[in-house]
């Protein structure tokens, strides 16, 4: 049996349902990301997780046992919310041991274990700040180290890494995924980031219109998405005479579909090409590996593996 | 151009020295004529009004009503007004509107109107407050709240309310929405969050609105003159009947400038306080 189950689940509001009929397994230890534009119900699934929203309809399981019936205070999940939402009048170990106070456990054990979790995100150094002396990067650390300390069953996480600068953001990525492989703990993400759902999560779930369009991993989602929706939102792609194929696995070759350059953009490590054919534009894109490649205006052949 | 800044400031200070400044430094002058009931008033310099404010009990006693009254007032602003504002700031639209319109609402009517409906409604033994109290059992015998400090208190609560629930509101505001959801599910429970989360987070909001509800009680003058009465006299009406009915302007002026200092220096200590206390956190 699975540790987290989302069975059937529904919240309508009025007559819009911004989720209908979810159903989702998560195995323990299990790193899911729910991906999808605004609007397509992976913030209500959260919410509902976490209990600050009531499904109209649908279970939700945890262990077996009906998280529904439990209270939010209740629950012990660990959620990072997008604002953070960190208390601006306490420090950062006050932060972080709030939620230790709250399960009543002794101060002595409460300052080794605040202690550790910050040193696990490292911030071992930072307990006496008050969060508006952090930066964005260490007030999201903040904010996990609080929801891991309390050792949750479920790590909810909400588009946490939206708020940070590109640069920072692809770093935390990478932290965030060790310090999950680290902890262990079973893991939800909500992101409308395809690059990060598919750089953290072990599975995808592409939600449009509050329903699951896929689930599976990554690189299969990707690879054989179900739908025309789930190839759109995962990256680029092109439609040329009703299959769908990858701009990366276009390549110019002696034969193939005859095309015209249209406009060539350098992007550092690739270059993006946009190709004039007879089945209509199709975009390309080719890893830079120095050598000359075909210009603006110039006639190519396009090839792909399958191509009939 | 570095002097267009100045000259387009100028109209507003020429007006802010004409009309605050001006007068101002006239009434402190005035503190230090003299007055005689036959002479009127001399335009010397002497301390006779001072000595009198500061030196006898009767404006000892009067004084110390009046920051009574601005003090209890404060705490009854304070106690129902902060949530008054936290229960208007989780309502749904529209009743949020039309709650924040009741509560605003007192403020477009005149405070003399206002403050004759408190007195109607605390009018001698038969007055509805009274009535009200003894029907649901509260009290056996009705109350005194015409002329007393207790009406007083209760009429300007009402009247400066709207001041603290606007206070606190816009500390409300800026509250971050999902902090509630943060402790809740960090285990905590709905009157630990009030507590440990929200409450600590719009002090300053209530502060600031202490600040503004105790001064404006400290220097009302419209509900404790009608509430009040004759007899029952804060500094305000006692500058009044000083300028009016006795005609002795300096010493009416003297009161004046006494409350105004003992205000400021009041205000300003609060401040210091808020801004020492609460800096590091909401800078």
């Amino acid at each position: 049996m699975a540790f987290l189950e989302l069975e059937k689940l529904t919240k309508s509001f009025g007559t819009h349902n911004a989720v209908d009929g979810l159903t989702l397994s998560v195995e323990k230890g299990e790193f899911v990301a729910l991906l999808g534009p605004s609007g397509c119900g992976k913030t209500t699934t959260l919410q509902m997780i976490a209990g600050f929203v009531e499904p109209t309809s649908g279970a939700i399981r945890l262990a077996g046992k009906d998280l529904l019936a439990i209270k939010p205070a209740k629950r012990g999940l660990g959620i990072v919310f997008q604002s953070y939402a960190l208390f601006p009048h306490m420090t950062v170990a006050e932060n972080v041991g709030f939620g230790l106070e709250m399960q009543g456990v002794a101060a002595a054990e409460r300052t080794t274990r605040v202690g550790e979790t910050l040193e696990l995100v490292g911030l071992g150094a930072f307990t006496t700040r008050f969060p508006r002396q952090l930066s964005g990067g260490q007030q999201q650390r903040v904010a996990l180290a609080r929801a891991l300390v309390i050792r949750p069953q479920i790590l909810l996480l909400d588009e946490p890494l939206s708020n940070l600068d590109a640069k920072l953001r692809e770093g935390m990525q990478i932290e965030l995924r060790q310090i999950q492989r680290t902890v262990g703990t079973t893991t939800i993400l909500v992101t409308h980031d395809q690059a990060e759902a598919m750089a953290l999560s072990d599975r995808i779930v592409v939600m449009n219109q509050g329903k699951a369009e896929q689930i599976g991993p990554p690189h299969e989602a990707y690879e054989r998405p179900a739908t025309p929706f789930v190839a759109n939102f995962l990256g680029k792609t092109n439609l040329v005479n009703g299959v769908t194929v990858r701009p990366e696995r276009i390549s110019f070759a002696a034969s193939g579909l005859a095309g015209t350059v249209r406009t060539r953009i350098f992007q550092g490590n690739h270059w993006l090409y946009q190709v004039d054919t007879a089945s209509g534009l199709v975009t390309v894109i080719r890893q830079n590996t120095g050598e000359a490649m075909p210009v603006e205006g110039d006639a190519v052949q396009l090839a792909w593996e399958g191509r009939a | 151009m570095k002097a267009a800044p100045y000259l387009l400031c100028l109209p507003a200070l020429v007006l802010f020295a004409g009309v605050v400044i001006v007068p101002l430094a006239m009434t402190v002058l005035l503190s230090f004529h003299d007055w005689g009931q036959y002479k009127g008033i001399e335009p010397v310099f002497i301390l006779k009004n001072w000595q009198e404010v500061l030196g006898d009990s009767y404006f000892h006693e009067m004084f110390a009503r009046t920051f009574r009254i601005a003090f209890f007032v404060t705490l009854l602003a304070a106690v129902f007004g902060a949530p008054e504002a936290y229960i208007l700031n989780r309502m749904r639209s529209p009743w949020r509107g039309i709650f924040l319109l009741m509560i605003l609402g007192p403020l477009l009517i005149s405070v003399v109107a206002r403050t004759l409906g408190w007195a109607l409604l605390f009018g001698g033994n038969s007055g509805l407050v009274n009535k009200a109290l003894m029907g649901m059992g509260l009290i056996a015998a009705p109350l005194p709240f015409m002329f007393t400090e207790t009406g007083i208190v209760v009429a300007l609560a009402h009247v400066l309310m709207p001041y603290m629930v606007l206070a606190v509101w816009a500390s409300l505001q800026r509250l971050d929405p999902q902090i509630e959801n943060a402790a809740v599910a960090l285990g905590a429970g709905p009157f630990t969050v009030l507590r440990r989360i929200v409450l600590p987070q719009v002090m300053p909001g209530i502060l600031s609105g202490a600040v503004i509800v105790f001064a404006l009680a400290a220097s009302a003058f419209a509900t404790p003159a009608i509430i009040g009465g004759r007899r029952l006299k804060v500094a305000s009406t006692l500058a009044y009947d000083e300028f009016l009915n006795t005609l002795n302007w300096p010493l009416g002026a003297a009161v004046a400038v006494l409350l105004l200092l003992a205000l400021i220096g009041i205000v300003w200590g609060a401040n210091r306080l808020v801004e020492r206390r609460y800096a590091q956190v909401f800078a």
